[in-house]
């Protein structure tokens, strides 16, 4: 558990694209920037969908991959030395007596802030989970979706779900530790990396594993404690018996805990005005594709627009005090300072 | 042209078909639930539907892209199709297909 303590000017809720230029519009009006994200890496969607697809309507930018303008604004955005708190998620937030957001998050970090904006996309991304009967009984005790400790699979009999990389990749880690490794895949090819998939295939031939070509259809067990995963595949339906199941089917996008954090939502989005990009709480913002507004439109674009006028305002919660000077980048010799150029 | 399209609960709903328009565009704009989270770009199998047996040979067979991308759905079969990945002609006026779960 990371138990650090953080003060900073704006807590901003999700490092994708939107997120990390409001990093760039609330830095060159000097405020400080903390990032919290729920993926190991900043990009949001752009970096966890699709790395390697091409977008075409970023202006100026004729074409960049996902990762590319992920990569472009994380340069953009160096001078102001953002700090990320990656892997974690938002969980809960209070208002300080002296009228503060503090967030804190499901690893123990604690941030507070005059200014909160929430630019979490679709959500928080989270495991697919198989549509299996009961599988919430056994979430955490038999049924995971990730690997944080590998010795917590030593000697049980585990079944791994998928045919991608997370799946390959934990098949080979787990089977030396494990009394039983089976693996189960909806056909008889994978997606993931080829030395994975050899590997995987020796381990096979050699009879340290089983491969199933077949697909989850149920749980057996009682009290989550998992006996058996039924299969169906060429064969038939069968039960194959493990105590553990890891599955590895990607990820969704679900609100998650934003959605108790006081602020109204309308169809799992957040209403905010045209003029601050605000919510129905003072101080809290909504940028990019999570916000509505009359007109809305989820593009990147509209995003970055959203975070240079979400930054005025914001300027005013941070510094009650001082006027704000509006200036070009072109010409501004302060904001050239800041920039390091 | 219209689209014959049946939900999670058996719903049935008929849908207007646009020629050019992905099959998962016109699902999601009718608001039938269909999560379709990368926008169909074929990156995330979210908007996974089982197409009636006799539409399967009227639609282009499945890139590798597509079927790689189904192995991150629930509940493959062999009718199984990614609605981003199927644009609608006239060929496909009555086309019918199911939701499948998430």
């Amino acid at each position: 558990m990371d138990t650090s303590e953080h003060t900073t000017d704006v807590i901003i809720v999700g490092a994708g694209p939107v997120g990390l230029f409001a990093v760039f519009e609330l830095g060159l009006l000097d405020m400080k920037t903390h990032l919290v994200d729920i993926l190991d890496y900043p990009g949001g969607q752009c970096a966890e969908l699709y790395p390697e697809k091409p977008i075409y309507d970023i202006p100026a930018i004729p074409v960049c991959t996902g990762q590319e303008l992920t990569d472009k604004l994380m340069e953009q955005i160096r001078p102001f030395s953002p700090t990320f708190h990656l892997g974690q998620m938002a969980e809960a937030l209070e208002k300080t007596p002296d009228g503060a957001w503090r967030l804190t998050t499901d690893n123990g970090t604690v941030i507070t802030a005059p200014v909160l904006v929430i630019a979490a996309g679709g959500g928080s991304f989270v495991p697919k989970k198989p549509p299996l009967k009961g599988l919430d009984a056994y979430e955490g005790t038999s049924v995971f979706y990730s690997v944080r400790r590998m010795e917590a699979f030593r000697d049980r009999r585990v079944l791994v779900a998928g045919g991608g990389d997370s799946a390959l990749d934990w098949t080979i880690a787990l089977q030396p530790l494990a009394t039983s490794l089976d693996l189960v895949h909806r056909r008889d090819d994978f997606r993931a990396a080829p030395a994975s998939v050899n590997a995987m295939r020796e381990l096979v031939g050699s009879g340290a594993m089983s491969l199933h070509v077949a697909q989850l259809r149920g749980l057996k067990g009682a009290d989550g404690k998992l006996e058996a995963v039924t299969v169906s595949g060429g064969d038939g339906e069968y039960d194959i018996p493990c105590d553990t199941l890891l599955a590895f089917y990607g990820l969704t996008m679900k609100l998650g805990p934003v959605a108790n954090f006081g602020i109204s939502l309308e169809r799992n989005l957040i209403p905010v005005d045209t003029e601050k990009f605000e919510t129905d709480v003072p101080g809290i913002f909504a940028i990019g594709d999570i916000n509505s507004y009359p007109g809305k439109l989820k593009l990147i674009l509209s995003g970055f627009h959203e975070a240079a006028l979400m930054s005025q305002q914001a300027f005013r919660y941070v510094y009650p005090d001082r006027r704000l000077r509006f200036q070009y980048t072109t010409s501004s010799s302060a904001l050239h300072e800041k920039l390091g150029v | 042209m219209k689209i014959i399209v049946t939900d999670r609960d058996g719903e049935v709903s008929e849908l207007r078909g646009i020629a050019g328009w992905q099959l998962m565009e016109l699902i999601r704009d009718e608001g039938l639930p269909i999560l379709a989270e990368c926008g169909g770009c074929c990156a995330c199998a979210t908007c996974h539907v089982y197409v009636d047996e006799e539409w399967l040979d009227k639609l282009e067979a499945k890139n590798e892209e597509e079927i790689d991308m189904l192995d991150l759905a629930f509940e493959v079969q062999d009718n199984s199709r990614l609605s981003c990945q199927i644009t609608m002609t006239e060929r496909l006026d009555g086309l019918r297909v199911t939701l499948a779960p998430e």
